[in-house]
C-alpha cells in the first residue's frame, strides 16, 4: 500500500521541470459506516476515495490543482492546471514548500492492524448492541435517534521536488449515539461516543451512558435568568473552545492580521499557570502524525507558557512570511486543499512548566484587573487543592472516568464544589456562528446545569453565555486533570471561566 | 450520458440480486475553479475535478450504499454488490424485478448563459482585484482584504430500478468578500457574498464593487459598535438578512427523517397552528438562479413548491424517496446529498417566509426599544427540544423607533415553536441570501429568504447588562 501512494506522489514530483517545484500530496481513505435505528440495520455504507492534489510553484507563483481519479492522464492533466493556474497567481516570495530540515519523524504506530480483519457483520453488531444499550439505558430514555459505528482507515504520502518524501496510515474507530428522554411533554437529547484506534478499543457502555445521563439530566430545563456567573465547561466544550483560540495561533492567520493574538508573543494572554502545547508527536492524540501536511516531522511547541505567549504555529509559506522556520504544522482538509497552518493536537494544563501534564489547578494570579465582575467565589478558587478525590460532588465526568487519564483526579466534581454558585455548560450551539476568531467577540447557545452551593442544581436551556475570547482566557480560574482525547485538532477537560455573562429572562 | 443506459440496466439488477425493493445508481462528475485574493496577493487559484458514481440498495429498513471513482461496468458492479450485501439483513427477500429504465427529461429552472470555465482566469482575477481596491477606497482603518471567486458544474445522472433514469446539470457561481478593520478597541469583520446557480452573468447584475464596499463598511461601522445587550428583547429582522433563522427555528424540524424518527417538535403538528398567522413557509427548489436550486434532486425527482406553513398552520414536512416510501407517498424533491460519497437524506433548498402587508420602516418606527439585526450569519438548532442559535453579524439598537448604535456579534436564541408565534408584522419586502447547510456531515447549498418582519422577546446573547 505505502508503494503505491508514495510512489504516485514521487513520481508528480519528479516531473518538475526546470525552476519550478512540485509537490504531490496522495491521500486514500477506506471507511465503513453502520447506523442502527429501532432494533435493525438501518444503513451500512462502504466507501473507498482516494486523490491527489499537486502544487506548483514556479517564479514565485503558486497553482493548484486535483483530482479524485488516480489514472496517469488525470494526473498529467491535473498537474498542467497546477502550472497554468501558477500563471495567474501574483509573485510572491514568500510561497514556498518544505525542505528537508533535518529533524527526524518520531515513529508512532497510529494504525490498529486489526481492524482490517474485523467482520462487516461484528460492527452491525457492535451498532445495534450500542442502540439496545442505549434505550434500555434509562426509563425516561424514549427514543434512540441514531446508534452508529464508524472507521476509517487513511494513509496519506506526500512528495516534493525539494527532496521530501512521507507517508504515514492512521486508523480510527467509533460509536457514537444520540438519544431522546422524555418528561412529560417536554423533551431532551443528549449523545454520547467512544472513540479508538482499534475496534477493541471502543467502549459501548461509556458512549450509551453518557448520552443517557446528558440526556436524562437535562429534564425540566427552563430558562435561567439574566446574570453574570463564573461558567464551568465540559470537556467537549473545552475543546472546541480551545480549537477555536487554535485558529488564532495559526502562523496564517496571524502574518495577515487576522487574529486576536497576533502581535503579543511574549504578552501575558492567559492566567498565570496555564500552558498550552501543540504535540502531534503525542500517540494518545487522535490526530497525531509523524509527519505534517508538507511532510515534515512533526514537533512539540509549546505555545503558551505560565500565561505568556511565546509563539504561533507555522507551515512553510506563513513561516517564510514571518521570518520563521515552518515548524511542522501544515494541515490540509483533504487532496483538494492546499496545506495552510493550523495547530494540530493541543493540550491546555495547569502545570506551569512545560514538562508534563502536571497536577493541575491554576491560582488566579493573572495580571491585575482580570475581569471577574458579578462573580461569586470565583476568586477564591485558586485556593482549592487538587488532593481531593474525583467525583465527590455532582457525580459528574471525574465520577465515570477515574484514573483514565493517568493523573490524581481534579475533574468536574472538585471543579463545580469550587465554583460554588455558577453554571455548568454541558453542550454549546453556534460556535461558527457567535465566535469571532478576530474580534475575540464570544457569544454561544448553551444547555447545562446551574452550579449553586458547589453542585449541580437545575437544568437550564434557550440561554447563552458571552465574552469575548481575550477576557476568557485571562480568566480561567480551574483547570481539571480530567483531559478527555476527542476527535478534535484539541484535547479537552473541566475548565472553569468566570466573568461571563449569562443571557436568558 | 455518463454511463451507458444498458450498463445502468445491469448494474440495478445485480444490485438487487440479494433481494431488496429499491436500487439506485447515482453518478456525479465535478469540475470546480477558484480563485482567492488576501493580502493584496492573488494567492490561490485552484481547479479540481471530481468524478464517481455510487449504488443503493433498501431492503426492508435496511439501505446499502457503496460507490466508486470507477465508472466502467465492472467497477459499478463491485459497488453493486457491497451494496447489495447489507441486504441480507433486511426483512424481505427475493428479487423483484426492475422496469425497464426510461429517460426523462428534468429542466434545470436555472438559465446558464456564459458558461464560466468558458471565460478567461484572467477576468476573474480582475474581479478580486476590483474587489481589494474598492473595500480600501476611502476607508483608512480596513486591514485585510480577502476576495474569493469560486465556480463549479456538477453533472448528475439518477438511474433507479423504478425505472427513472434522469440528468442534470447544475452550474454555480460565486464571489465573497471579507474585511477586517482595525480600530482603538480591537479588530472587527465584515462579509458580503453573491451566489447564484447561473453562470458568469452573474456579474452583469452583481458590481464585485459593491459586495466590497459593503462588507468593507460593515467591519469599520462595528468599530464603534458597543457590546450588544443581553436578555429577552424584540428583534427586527432586514429582509434576506435574517432567513436563516426559519431555516434553524423550523425548516430542519420540518425534514420527513427527523418526523419519522420521532425527535423533531413538529411531530403529529400537521393541520395545527405553529405559527402567527402571518407566516407562511416555503421551500421552493424551482426558483430560477437560486442558490439553492435545481433540475433534479440527487435521487432523480423534480423539486417543488412545497407550502409547509400556510397562514401559521402546519401543512406538510419535506420528503426524500426513503420517507416517502415508508409513508406511502411520493418525494417532494428534497432529496439530496453532498457528492457521490454520500447517501442522499431529506434536505432543504430555498426556505423563506411570503412577504406581508407592513412596511419596514413603520415596524420599525413602531418598536420603541429592540435590535435592528441586518445580517445574520450562521445557525444552528437542537431538532428535539426545537431551541436555535443564529449570529448577528451586522446589528443596531432600536431606540424610540429607530435605528441607532450599532452593536458587536452576538448570538440569539430562541426556541423556534416560540418564536414563530411571537412575529407580530411582516412587510411587504423580500430578500433572498446564499448559504451552505450542513446536517449529518454533508454540506449543501441553500437559499433562505424572508422579509423584514419583527420577533417578540428573543433572547439576545451580549454582554451588556
Amino acid at each position: 500500500m505505502e508503494g503505491d501512494l508514495l510512489d504516485i506522489a514521487k513520481r508528480v514530483a519528479g516531473m518538475a521541470q526546470r525552476g519550478e517545484q512540485v509537490e504531490a500530496y496522495v491521500s486514500r481513505n477506506v471507511s465503513t459506516e453502520v447506523r442502527a435505528y429501532n432494533g435493525e440495520l438501518e444503513h451500512l455504507v462502504s466507501a473507498s476515495s482516494d486523490g491527489v492534489g499537486i502544487r506548483v510553484i514556479a517564479g514565485e507563483r503558486q497553482g493548484f490543482a486535483y483530482t479524485g481519479y488516480l489514472s496517469d492522464d488525470s494526473i498529467a492533466v491535473t498537474l498542467a492546471q497546477a502550472r497554468e493556474n501558477a500563471v495567474f497567481a501574483t509573485a510572491d516570495a514568500s510561497v514556498s514548500m518544505a525542505e528537508p530540515d533535518g529533524i527526524a519523524a518520531v515513529e508512532m504506530d497510529l494504525l490498529d492492524s486489526g481492524l482490517d480483519s474485523v467482520s462487516t457483520e461484528a460492527k452491525v453488531d457492535l451498532a445495534l448492541e450500542l442502540e439496545r444499550s442505549a434505550r434500555h439505558g434509562h426509563r425516561q430514555i424514549r427514543q434512540v435517534d441514531s446508534a452508529d459505528y464508524a472507521d476509517v482507515i487513511s494513509q496519506e504520502a506526500v512528495a516534493n521536488s525539494e527532496g521530501i518524501a512521507a507517508y504515514s496510515e492512521h486508523s480510527y474507530c467509533e460509536v457514537s449515539v444520540s438519544v431522546i428522554a422524555g418528561e412529560g411533554s417536554q423533551s431532551q437529547s443528549g449523545s454520547g461516543f467512544s472513540v479508538a484506534r482499534g475496534f477493541d478499543g471502543l467502549d459501548l457502555e461509556k458512549a450509551a451512558g453518557d448520552a443517557v445521563h446528558r440526556a436524562v439530566r437535562l429534564l425540566g430545563a427552563g430558562k435561567p435568568a439574566t446574570a453574570g456567573y463564573t461558567v464551568v465547561f465540559d470537556p467537549r466544550v473545552t475543546a472546541t473552545l480551545l480549537s477555536v483560540v487554535s485558529t488564532a495561533l495559526s502562523g496564517e492567520a496571524v502574518t495577515k492580521g487576522r487574529s486576536f493574538l497576533a502581535g503579543r508573543v511574549g504578552e501575558q494572554v492567559m492566567v498565570a499557570g496555564a500552558l498550552v502545547v501543540d504535540d502531534p508527536t503525542d500517540a494518545r492524540a487522535l490526530s497525531a502524525d509523524s509527519y505534517d501536511a508538507e511532510g515534515l516531522a512533526s514537533r512539540r511547541i509549546v505555545l503558551v507558557e505560565d500565561g505568556r505567549l511565546l509563539g504561533y504555529v507555522y507551515d512553510s509559506t506563513s513561516g517564510a512570511r514571518a521570518g520563521h522556520a515552518s515548524t511542522g504544522s501544515a494541515v490540509r482538509s483533504g487532496f483538494a486543499s492546499t496545506p495552510v497552518a493550523a495547530c494540530r493536537a493541543v493540550v491546555l494544563s495547569a502545570g506551569g512548566s512545560s514538562g508534563t501534564d502536571g497536577n493541575v489547578q491554576v491560582s488566579n494570579s493573572g495580571p491585575g484587573g482580570v475581569a471577574s465582575g458579578g462573580v461569586a467565589r470565583g476568586d477564591h478558587f485558586g485556593a482549592v487543592t487538587s488532593a481531593r478525590n474525583s467525583g465527590t460532588v455532582g457525580g459528574d465526568l471525574g465520577d465515570r472516568k477515574p484514573g483514565q487519564n493517568g493523573t490524581s483526579g481534579y475533574g468536574a466534581g472538585e471543579i463545580i464544589s469550587a465554583v460554588g454558585d455558577g453554571v455548568y455548560v454541558q453542550s454549546v450551539t453556534g460556535m461558527h456562528s457567535g465566535v469571532n476568531p478576530v474580534s475575540g467577540d464570544f457569544s454561544v447557545g448553551v444547555e447545562g446545569l446551574m452550579i449553586r452551593g458547589g453542585e449541580l442544581a437545575e437544568p437550564i436551556r434557550e440561554a447563552t453565555v458571552a465574552s469575548t475570547l481575550q477576557r476568557m482566557l485571562l480568566s480561567i480560574v480551574g483547570i481539571g486533570s480530567d483531559v478527555e482525547w476527542l476527535p478534535a485538532n484539541a484535547a479537552g477537560q473541566t475548565i472553569a471561566i468566570s466573568g461571563m455573562m449569562l443571557s436568558g429572562n | 450520458m455518463l454511463i451507458d443506459p444498458e450498463v445502468l440496466d445491469r448494474v440495478i439488477d445485480h444490485a438487487l440480486r440479494n433481494g431488496g425493493e429499491f436500487a439506485e445508481v447515482f453518478a456525479e462528475d465535478r469540475t470546480s475553479m477558484s480563485a482567492v485574493l488576501d493580502d493584496r496577493k492573488v494567492e490561490e487559484l485552484v481547479t479540481g475535478t471530481s468524478r464517481g458514481a455510487g449504488v443503493r440498495v433498501i431492503s426492508g429498513e435496511t439501505t446499502g450504499y457503496a460507490h466508486t471513482a470507477d465508472l466502467s461496468e465492472s467497477g459499478l458492479m463491485k459497488a453493486a454488490e457491497v451494496a447489495s450485501a447489507a441486504s441480507r439483513n433486511g426483512s424481505e427477500q427475493g428479487h423483484i424485478r426492475q422496469v425497464a429504465l426510461e429517460e426523462a427529461v428534468a429542466s434545470n429552472p436555472s438559465i446558464v448563459h456564459v458558461d464560466p470555465s468558458e471565460v478567461a482566469k484572467s477576468r476573474k482575477i480582475d474581479l478580486l482585484a476590483r474587489a481589494d481596491d474598492a473595500a480600501r477606497a476611502g476607508r483608512d482603518p480596513i486591514t485585510q482584504v480577502s476576495a474569493s471567486y469560486g465556480e463549479s458544474k456538477r453533472a448528475i445522472l439518477v438511474a433507479s430500478s423504478g425505472g427513472r433514469l434522469v440528468e442534470d446539470d447544475q452550474v454555480r457561481t460565486r464571489f465573497s468578500v471579507s474585511c477586517i478593520a482595525l480600530g482603538d478597541g480591537g479588530m472587527q469583520t465584515g462579509y458580503e457574498t453573491a451566489a447564484r446557480t447561473t453562470g458568469f452573468e452573474l456579474f452583469d447584475d452583481v458590481e464585485v464593487e459593491d459586495l466590497a464596499a459593503k462588507a468593507a463598511t460593515r467591519a469599520v461601522t462595528k468599530l464603534s459598535a458597543r457590546p450588544a445587550p443581553s436578555g429577552e428583547l424584540t428583534v427586527v429582522l432586514a429582509s434576506g438578512g435574517g432567513g436563516v433563522l426559519f431555516h434553524e427555528a423550523c425548516g430542519h424540524g420540518l425534514e420527513a427523517d427527523h418526523i419519522a424518527k420521532d425527535s423533531s417538535v413538529y411531530v403529529g403538528k400537521v393541520g395545527e397552528q405553529v405559527a402567527g398567522s402571518l407566516v407562511t413557509l416555503v421551500d421552493d427548489g424551482t426558483l430560477g438562479g437560486e442558490w439553492g436550486s435545481y433540475g433534479i434532486d440527487d435521487e432523480g425527482n423534480l423539486p417543488g413548491r412545497n407550502v409547509l406553513i400556510e397562514n401559521g398552520v402546519l401543512g406538510d414536512y419535506m420528503w426524500d424517496v426513503e420517507r416517502g416510501r415508508k409513508a406511502g407517498r411520493n418525494s417532494s424533491g428534497n432529496g439530496r446529498r453532498q457528492s457521490y460519497r454520500h447517501l442522499p437524506m431529506v434536505r432543504m433548498t430555498n426556505t423563506f417566509i411570503l412577504p406581508g402587508q407592513d412596511d419596514p420602516d413603520e415596524i420599525v418606527a413602531q418598536t420603541p426599544y429592540g435590535i435592528f439585526v441586518a445580517q445574520l450569519g450562521g445557525g444552528q438548532v437542537n431538532i428535539t427540544t426545537g431551541d436555535f442559535v443564529f449570529g448577528m453579524t451586522e446589528a443596531y439598537l432600536i431606540e424610540d423607533g429607530k435605528i441607532t448604535a450599532p452593536l458587536r456579534d452576538a448570538n440569539l436564541i430562541g426556541n423556534g415553536p416560540e418564536v414563530l408565534m411571537r412575529i407580530d408584522a411582516v412587510a411587504n419586502d423580500f430578500g433572498v441570501m446564499p448559504g451552505t447547510c450542513g446536517k449529518d456531515g454533508q454540506s449543501v447549498p441553500v437559499g433562505c429568504g424572508q422579509p423584514t418582519l419583527r420577533i417578540q422577546g428573543v433572547t439576545v446573547g451580549g454582554t451588556a447588562g
